[in-house]
């Protein structure tokens, strides 16, 4: 049965990545592969990132994204994959983290 | 990732072939293990070919540190099973919540003034018996069946059917009463007490549920508290 366009899987999330692809735009893939204590999303949950600034699927509840997205335009630029952890966010407004206090492993890849 | 490797997966997935997609993090070189072939640029050892296998099984993504390399182990499994016997009102609220939540749905009524495309558009119909349809598509553990006909004519043969494979939830519309009746004339086809256990009856969880989308966001909770939690123990239910 056809998946309603609002919900978005993993299937949708490669499927996006690819069609990005196929249209010439530099794309990275961002995927949890770790996690410890409470976790918004679970291993295996992925995040597609075009150099257009676009982005589908998700990584967290949204607390992470933004810098993910950053660390993913610099994967693009560079190629070689990064291994990014988060942790419980700080106090300090600019330190990226995770409100839920939990810490993930995301493994941002570029998509040759 | 290399283009080859995600096309290759994505042929994975429409295949509805279950695989395993092992990265190693420092490198980033990867290996698509398709249960039906093999290949890669990345090589496994014995204890990275056990780690694919086991992640598999028990459908969990996990990370694993082999002989100094960090190995990433992605489960790819086809989508989870739901049957629906009874093309009834409920069914028509059960699909598309059963799709949104990553369910591959399949409606089986022989009655076909239930089962028609405008009743259920876009959802894969069935007009065999319930025990031909089960036999046919083969439930596996990753596959929920639900009666709801009401008719013992069409719910039982399919509850046989459900109880002989390994499906992880098993639901039956019906009352305390109903359910009653259905037990014992299961019990008189040999069904032991074990068995019988494993059907959900009254179906869903007590959230006082009424019109046909109310009782379908209550089968569906339930279904999704056996996938990530088990199974109930049989006294909480039905009580």
């Amino acid at each position: 049965m056809a998946t309603d366009a609002s919900v978005i899987d993993t299937d949708d999330v490669l499927t996006q990545a690819k069609a990005w692809r196929d249209a010439g735009k530099g794309v990275a893939l961002a995927t949890v592969v770790t996690t410890w204590g409470s976790s918004p999303r679970p291993v295996g949950s992925q995040l597609a990132v075009s150099d257009a600034q676009e982005m589908i699927g998700s990584v967290s509840g949204g607390c992470i994204e933004g810098a993910v997205v950053t660390e993913a335009q610099q994967v693009i630029d560079a190629g070689a994959p990064k291994l990014l952890d988060f942790g419980v966010s700080d106090e300090q407004a600019w330190e990226v983290g995770l409100a839920c206090g939990g810490k993930v492993q995301v493994f941002v890849e570029k998509l040759d | 990732m290399k283009s080859s490797t995600l096309t290759a997966l994505l042929a994975l997935r429409s295949d509805k072939v279950p695989g395993v997609l092992v990265t190693d993090l420092g490198s980033g070189a990867q290996t698509l293990l398709r249960e039906d072939m093999l290949g890669g640029e990345l090589t496994l050892g014995a204890e990275g070919e056990q780690a694919a296998s086991a992640a598999l099984r028990e459908d969990r993504s996990r990370t694993v540190e082999i002989e100094g390399r960090k190995l990433f182990f992605q489960v790819y499994n086809p989508p989870l099973r739901l049957f629906v016997v009874g093309a009834v009102h409920i069914s028509q609220a059960l699909a598309p919540m059963a799709a949104m939540l990553g369910y591959d749905v399949t409606i089986v009524d022989p009655r076909q003034s239930f089962a028609t495309e405008a009743r259920f558009p876009n959802v894969r119909m069935t007009h065999d018996w319930p025990d031909e349809a089960l036999a046919r598509f083969g439930p596996d553990r990753r596959s929920a069946i639900v009666t709801l006909t009401h008719d013992p004519k069409l719910d039982d043969p399919a509850l046989e059917g459900a109880l002989r494979s390994p499906a992880f939830y098993i639901g039956a519309l019906g009352s305390r009463k109903t359910h009653g009746l259905r037990v014992e004339r299961l019990r008189q086809a040999g069904f032991s007490e074990d068995e019988i256990g494993r059907i959900n009856g009254p179906i869903g969880l007590a959230i006082g549920a009424k019109s046909p989308a109310e009782i379908a966001l209550a089968i569906m909770a339930q279904v999704t508290e056996t996938l990530r939690r088990g199974p109930a123990p049989a006294a909480d239910r039905a009580s």
